[in-house]
């Protein structure tokens, strides 16, 4: 959540509610929404570390807001963020470790581990091709979201059809 | 969790019983079927799944009685079929069975209309209602505008409209599709997608070979085919929104 929301106050200064109705906007449904509280304590750590900083501002009749605007650091540490390619694909497969090493101590089937796993990932799918098919005038972002979970799923289902073949 | 059987007070639409397609070449044999029993109910929509070489598109021909089965029993709407002469299967094709491949099959030299059209004449209806029956599903399917055109003419997307138009022309009680859109760009596979999904809302029977997952989240019931035999076969159910659902699939880390 550090860097999405430094990005963010790369923009403008804002406020924490700002900071989620922005990540919630841009990213649509799909996205798992942040609470407001993790927002402000992600925010608070930033501030320790010098990468924010923030001063309260008077609203009439309301308790005062406190608005969060990137430090030099901050900006150094998201250009940082920005140049660096992002890790590759996942190998730390939860499902894989239990398809592999629960047969070996007897404790499942393999056919009936990958059938139940095959099941679920048909439920996500069907998640996922509901949520699509209300997003005709969703922002691209939170199309691409969608799209992005859809091909992940369909490359799980795929390392799901190799296992079958060589483990089972 | 196995999906339960249609009652008996309603035969499912579509049945087999331990159905086995074997190819002979040489002094080889290969089996591409090996004991298939499944089930479609009217209405369905099932989806069959399973890796290049499981027997998913050998399995929809014998249904289709474009191939004939080995051994075993199919049963089409309460009659067996399996034993039927390849004449007695076109007319049942004609009348009860729709066809999608991969690639199209249209005819090149009838336009997108006359391709349409031709479905209901060979089976017989007056040329009124034929026409009739074409200029809905055209515009239905989005293609009006290209009824006068040669199909060759068309993106592939909307030949694959063309080629569900024509299949749908007789209303026939099973829509069979084999990988229909295994040879588009994904905006057109969305496209079928939708289309097909829709005429299932409206009540289409469809059993669909294919190796699009996204068919899964549309389909009623998914059987996982593997070394020609019926490795699973379960309804789709929703996943438990315990958690947004891409949060499962993508990790969205900051």
């Amino acid at each position: 959540m550090r860097q999405p929301l430094l990005a963010l106050l790369a923009k403008e200064p804002a406020h924490g509610y700002e900071l989620k109705l922005a990540l919630e906007q841009t990213f649509g449904q799909a996205y798992p929404s942040p609470n407001i509280g993790q927002i402000y304590v992600t925010l608070k750590r930033l501030e320790q570390d010098g990468l924010v900083r923030s001063q309260d501002v008077e609203q009439d009749g309301r308790p005062n807001k406190r608005v969060y605007e990137l430090t030099p650091a901050g900006r150094e540490q998201l250009a940082a963020w920005v140049q660096e390619p992002i890790e590759g694909p996942r190998v730390r497969d939860k499902f894989f470790m239990k398809l592999v090493l629960a047969p070996m101590a007897g404790l499942a089937d393999r056919m009936e581990l990958i059938n139940s796993q095959r099941r679920h990932y048909f439920g996500i799918m069907r998640n996922l091709m509901e949520m699509q098919a209300g997003m005709d005038n969703a922002s691209p972002a939170a199309r691409l979201l969608v799209e992005g979970a859809v091909l992940h799923l369909q490359a799980d289902l795929d390392w799901l059809e190799r296992c079958q073949e060589e483990l089972v | 969790m196995k999906y339960s059987a249609p009652d008996a007070e309603r035969p499912a639409l579509l049945r087999t019983r331990g159905l086995v397609k074997v190819y002979r070449s040489g002094g080889v044999s290969v089996e591409a079927v090996r004991g298939v029993d499944i089930e479609v109910g009217a209405g369905e929509f099932v989806a069959i799944m399973g890796p290049s070489g499981s027997g998913k598109s050998t399995l929809l021909h014998v249904l289709g009685g474009l191939e004939r089965a080995t051994r075993g029993e199919i049963w089409l709407r309460g009659q067996r079929v399996d034993g039927l002469s390849a004449s007695a299967w076109a007319v049942l094709r004609r009348k009860h069975v729709g066809f999608v491949f991969q690639f199209f099959n249209l005819l090149s030299t009838m336009t997108v209309a006359d391709n349409v059209e031709l479905p209901a004449l060979l089976a017989g209806a007056p040329p009124r209602q034929a026409r009739k029956r074409r200029e809905e599903l055209l515009a239905e399917l989005g293609l009006t505008p290209k009824a006068g055109m040669a199909p060759s003419r068309l993106s592939g997307g909307e030949q694959q409209r063309v080629a569900l138009a024509r299949a749908l022309a007789n209303e026939p009680s099973l829509l069979l599709a084999d990988e229909p859109t295994g040879n588009l760009d994904s905006a057109s596979a969305r496209d079928v997608l939708r289309l097909l999904s829709r005429t299932h809302a409206a009540g289409q029977s469809i059993l669909m070979v294919t190796h699009d997952a996204k068919v899964a989240g549309l389909a009623d019931r998914v059987i996982s085919l593997f070394d020609g035999m019926v490795a699973d076969d379960a309804k789709v159910m929703p996943a438990p929104r315990k958690a947004a659902p891409v949060r499962d699939v993508l990790e969205l880390k900051g």
